[in-house]
């Protein structure tokens, strides 16, 4: 998962403080794996110099902690770029797509879209396993099978996921 | 507008069974020799833009253009000698006529076009052969298991030499094993005739067959790779 993406898509409905933005992630991302608060101070500088995002603000106190980060228009096309560009299949993909796709319920963007294009994307390599199989010999054909199995699982996670999404809009929004 | 080159097209399908949409504006085109997948959660609409497609189903409004002829202006005998000899089948049960011989069902189709039956069985013969199931011939469906069935109901739906082929869950009541061979003799068969395939499918290895995906949903269709 983008660790940078997801800190800026957060960054996007409003500026935030690091402390802010840690929280945020943790609450809704960082179940298994809380940020440190080195992580988002790396991040943010990174995205500064890239100009990404910008010190809106900086509380009395001083201190890297009290600087108010602001999303630049820079910043929104690249996450607009992150979510619309499908992510390679490969196993265990789903921290990253469900990252992306309740960003994309928070940004406003259309979250069904992006599971379409995962979805082609999948189905594109599928078919490529697929004829790999059909000239292949034996080995191949097992090898394939095992990467096809685990693709089709994910699949079935996507149509899940976009059987849910209106449940999932509400409750991200809430 | 008609896909340059396409050989069946619908536009904008429309179909409402009492209070539920059905098809709520699906589109759909195949070009000749192309196998696409029709995908989509279950109740999406899509076994009912494949029975329209067929002109199994009239839809309540929009347009299905066949070889430049539009379906919905064509009468019942010509929609029904269409389907006999354009069009083939292959539903998820094979749906063979258990009385008759394996070789005699996948013949069926050219009987009822009026071939005499020593040709029609000759023909018939050659597809099983070339499906790897001649061996099964002289038997009926019951004593044939599920995956040999199927391959029975492939054969069946290419015997007539069809411009396109329907497949309806080809291989939603076989294992892996059977339904990947399946998938490979119909869409091998097909390529090697030209014939286009419709491919109706919720499993996406089957899908994998395909060259193209269409997705179904709440009735409307998306072309993945063409809205992209």
């Amino acid at each position: 998962m983008s660790i940078s993406h997801t800190l800026l898509g957060l960054l996007e409905s409003g500026p935030r403080h690091g402390y802010d933005l840690k929280r945020a992630f943790d609450q809704r991302f960082g179940h298994d794996r809380p940020l440190h608060y080195g992580q988002v101070y790396s991040t943010m500088s990174r995205l500064l110099k890239n100009g990404l995002v910008e010190v809106e603000g900086v509380e009395p106190g001083g201190g890297p902690e009290r600087k108010r980060y602001a999303i630049t228009d820079a910043g929104i096309t690249d996450v607009a770029q992150w979510l619309a560009e499908p992510e390679k299949p490969e196993p265990y993909l789903q921290s990253t797509l469900f990252t992306k796709v309740v960003l994309a319920l928070l940004t406003g963007r259309s979250a069904a879209d992006l599971l379409d294009a995962q979805r082609s994307e999948h189905l594109r390599l599928m078919r490529e396993l697929t004829e790999r199989k059909r000239t292949g010999d034996l080995a191949d054909q097992l090898i394939c099978d095992h990467a096809l199995f685990h693709l089709e699982a994910d699949l079935r996670w996507l149509e899940l996921t976009a059987a849910r999404l209106d449940a999932l809009a509400a409750e991200v929004r809430a | 507008m008609t896909p340059a080159g396409s050989l069946l097209t619908a536009e904008n399908l429309r179909k409402a069974y009492g209070p539920t949409n059905a098809l709520d504006g699906a589109h759909f085109s195949i070009h000749p020799g192309e196998v696409v997948a029709v995908m989509g959660p279950s109740g999406s609409g899509k076994s009912t833009l494949l029975h329209c497609l067929a002109g199994i189903v009239t839809p309540d409004s929009g347009t299905i253009t066949y070889d430049g002829r539009e379906l919905s202006a064509m009468g019942d005998a010509e929609r029904s000698a269409l389907r006999r000899g354009d069009f083939g089948f292959v539903f998820q049960f094979g749906q063979l006529v258990p009385e008759l011989t394996c070789l005699e069902n996948v013949a069926l189709p050219l009987r009822l076009n009026g071939v005499a039956r020593k040709a029609a069985e000759g023909t018939a013969l050659g597809w099983l052969e070339r499906l790897e199931i001649d061996s099964l011939a002289r038997k009926r469906p019951g004593e044939v298991s599920g995956g040999q069935g199927q391959r029975v109901a492939v054969a069946r739906s290419l015997v007539t030499g069809p411009r396109v082929v329907f497949a309806d869950e080809p291989t939603g009541a076989l294992d892996s094993l059977n339904g990947e061979r399946v998938m490979e003799l119909l869409t091998e068969a097909a390529r090697s005739t030209r014939a286009a395939v419709v491919l109706v499918t919720h499993e996406a290895r089957v899908a994998a067959y395909s060259d193209r995906e269409i997705v179904v949903r709440d009735g409307r269709s998306r072309d993945l790779e063409r809205s992209s």
